[in-house]
């Protein structure tokens, strides 16, 4: 986004106003994009001055997410005046950087044009910025309980999401349960598309009988219902949150790597990459650098949809108490300790599970509009 | 090579797909015995116990096979399994088989009621959406099926139980296992309507969010027949709006959606653990989920390989019925 040449500047002029308020003269111009900008550095500035006596809290005694937490507000400070005087028009501001960028310009107009994936990304912008913010942004400690006044508090202004059957407060259990949920989810896809990409191009590539027995062993995983494996593999061993990404992640490639062997198969043949082969560069250089390019974009479409599907599969171990262990919050355990009480206290369970469906619908909006935006055959 | 009736192209059809299912289960049972084999230890390091002698140990190893050299043991696993011995369960003291036989159709009735949700609802939601395109029927419902399609079952689940109890408590809908405890007091006919309404709310919860999957499926699916020439021509011939939809255009959507049968198989069954486990469904997933807890080893094992084995034949089904419903398939 810095790169961005000054003369790109199509919206209003940035003017003097934009030192403090930066994005209002494109607000005043009507742009969307500035509206997003201000909004994001009122936001900002709001929650560095409501939650100042942490913040202060957090340079006193530093941890490494709160150190974290205090680089992220100020690099998103940062990033957003950045954002308003350079007047930039990019819906994408550079704080949803790490949601990922459209390489082509096209593809990134048909993208802003789905409403709905537009929607999606934003959500998952300010999911991404309070999972970073956590340590400032959540009222109480997670862990500290409150047995003799705080216990199953409903929703009050002190306690937004109540508390739990140890008084603590829910929604902060919620706010870090994200990052946990986040984490696995992310960390379990890269291991998937990884894994994927690896088995479909060897299988695409080779071709033979190495490619019969790896889609033979597709076939296999993928008549396995997820979640037995899981629980299988989990009953075996010890359930540990490196040992939940490690199996999501083995469990989550197949499709990834039929794709990528079909993408395999139909350029294979193709002129060019029978050139590269032909100028004698070895089967790592020609998938890497000619073939493997072509399947970048529905790999990135399944690996957004597989992120939700990942944080679905941790919930459901976690609800059956064998995913992340507590007393660490995560979506799917605070949902199973509220379980039992669903009638007399029923905030426990609700609130994280209504933060799991948001979240599975933001990447699935996101995932639906990147197919449909990177879609070369797509027509308006 | 399409063939336009049964006959023995078909009948080969079937044998040969029958065949390749042989492979898969056999690979089903390799794999539980991988992971079974990876895990530190011995099957006797389950009961943790110090107190327990060595020798009792040693006796218990040869018991279990577990002296014998790795491949011997997994030739032994594999027909064990295959041949439907499963072994001994520790915690009912009965075999294993017999355990699973008792709740197996309960998982089976489970499923089967929510395959008719998921495949009615989603069908009939997805169809709707179609002819009201870009209407404000649609809009709303595309909404409703992302959300439903981004819900945990489990969640889903729970949340019906808080309505049913609370503020829907007096429809009296059961929230809790298959039979009220009068249950062996009814008669054959309030027998089957007890087990109906217990099976109510888990059959729900457990088909919403696939349902929602087809509907979307079948949104498209609908859209894209409806362009269809023949859609214009029977327009053309003056048929009324209706006959169009329901024997023109659903009848050709719905070839493509028997495919789908295959895709939410094992999403249906892992859905059914959980959701077992939330209303005390005494299906395999409760079974499995109990015997995980008490590190009942042989039950947890052959509930894992019953899972999948339900989806290869499943899958076997589907794909039969996807060349029975389409002449137009070929039988390669």
């Amino acid at each position: 986004m810095s790169k961005q040449a000054p003369s790109e500047n199509r919206g209003g002029q940035s003017g003097f106003l934009d030192i403090f308020l930066p994005g209002v003269s494109a607000l005043l111009a009507g742009r969307l994009s500035g509206f997003l900008v201000l909004g994001s550095w009122l936001t900002l500035l709001g929650v560095t001055w409501f939650r100042r006596a942490r913040i202060l809290d957090l340079f006193a005694h530093p941890a490494w997410d709160g150190i974290l937490a205090l680089l992220s507000l100020v690099v998103l400070l940062v990033a957003t005046w950045l954002a308003g005087n350079r007047g930039s028009d990019q819906l994408t501001g550079s704080h949803e950087a790490e949601v990922g960028r459209s390489p082509v310009a096209l593809a990134g107009r048909r993208f802003r044009r789905h409403h709905q994936a537009v929607l999606g990304l934003a959500l998952l912008a300010s999911l991404t910025v309070v999972t970073l913010l956590t340590p400032i942004l959540a009222p109480f400690d997670p862990d500290v309980m409150n047995l003799s006044t705080g216990r199953l508090l409903a929703p009050s202004a002190a306690h937004w999401m109540g508390t739990d059957e140890l008084g603590r407060d829910l929604l902060s259990r919620v706010l870090y349960g994200a990052r946990i949920s986040l984490i696995i989810g992310f960390l379990a896809v890269l291991i998937a598309i990884t894994l994927g990409t690896l088995i479909g191009s060897v299988a695409g590539y080779a071709g033979g009988w190495v490619d019969a027995i790896l889609m033979r062993i597709v076939d296999l995983f993928l008549s396995f219902p997820r979640l037995v494996l899981l629980i299988t593999v989990v009953a075996v061993f010890q359930p540990s949150i490196p040992l939940i990404v490690v199996v999501l992640g083995l469990t989550g490639w197949m499709g990834v790597s039929r794709l990528v062997r079909g993408q395999v198969l139909s350029v294979r043949e193709r002129e060019y990459v029978q050139a590269a082969r032909a100028l004698g560069y070895g089967a790592g250089r020609v998938l890497g650098r000619h073939i493997l390019p072509n399947v970048l974009t529905p790999v990135i479409v399944a690996a957004t949809l597989g992120i939700g599907n990942a944080i679905l599969a941790e919930a459901a171990l976690s609800f059956l108490g064998l995913g992340v262990q507590p007393p660490t919050a995560s979506w799917g355990n605070i949902i199973q300790s509220g379980g039992d009480r669903i009638i007399d206290a029923w905030w426990i369970s609700t609130f994280p599970g209504l933060a799991i469906v948001l979240t599975v619908m933001s990447f699935n909006l996101v995932g639906d509009g990147l197919r449909d935006a990177l879609d070369p055959r797509h027509v308006e | 090579m399409v063939a336009r009736s049964g006959g023995p192209t078909l009948i080969r059809y079937v044998g040969r797909r029958a065949l390749q299912a042989i492979p898969l289960l056999i690979g089903i049972v390799t794999l539980i015995f991988l992971i079974l084999h990876l895990a530190p230890g011995d099957p006797t390091a389950i009961w943790f116990n110090p107190s327990i002698p060595p020798e009792v140990l040693d006796r218990m190893r040869v018991n279990m096979g577990v002296d014998q050299p790795l491949h011997v043991q997994y030739v032994r696993w594999v027909k064990a399994f295959l041949s439907g011995d499963f072994g001994y369960s520790y915690t009912h003291f009965r075999p294993v088989r017999d355990v699973i036989g008792d709740a197996l159709p309960n998982t089976l009735l489970l499923g089967g009621t929510s395959l008719l949700v998921i495949f009615g609802v989603g069908c009939a939601v997805g169809s709707l959406q179609a002819v009201r395109q870009y209407g404000p029927t649609d809009s709303l419902l595309t909404f409703v099926t992302l959300f439903l399609y981004s819900m945990p079952g489990f969640w889903l689940g729970l949340m019906l139980i808080l309505v049913a109890s609370t503020s829907l408590s007096w429809l009296g809908l059961p929230v809790f296992g298959m039979t009220s405890v009068d249950h062996s007091l009814l008669g054959p006919l309030g027998k089957i309507t007890d087990v109906a309404q217990h099976l109510v709310l888990p059959t729900i919860a457990l088909g919403l969010a696939s349902a929602a999957g087809v509907a979307r499926y079948m949104r498209g699916e609908m859209l894209e027949v409806i362009q269809q020439d023949y859609i214009r021509t029977a327009r053309a011939k003056g048929l009324p709006e209706r006959t169009v939809i329901l024997r023109h255009a659903l009848r050709n959507a719905l070839i493509p959606v028997v495919s789908l049968l295959g895709l939410y198989l094992p999403l249906l069954f892992g859905g059914a653990l959980v959701i077992e486990v939330v209303f005390s469904w005494p299906g395999m997933g409760r079974l499995m989920y109990d015997g995980i807890l008490a590190r009942d080893y042989p039950l947890v094992m052959a509930a894992s390989f019953l899972f999948g084995a339900l989806v290869v034949v499943g899958s076997l089904i589907a794909d039969l019925l996807y060349a029975f419903v389409d002449p137009r398939i070929r039988y390669e």
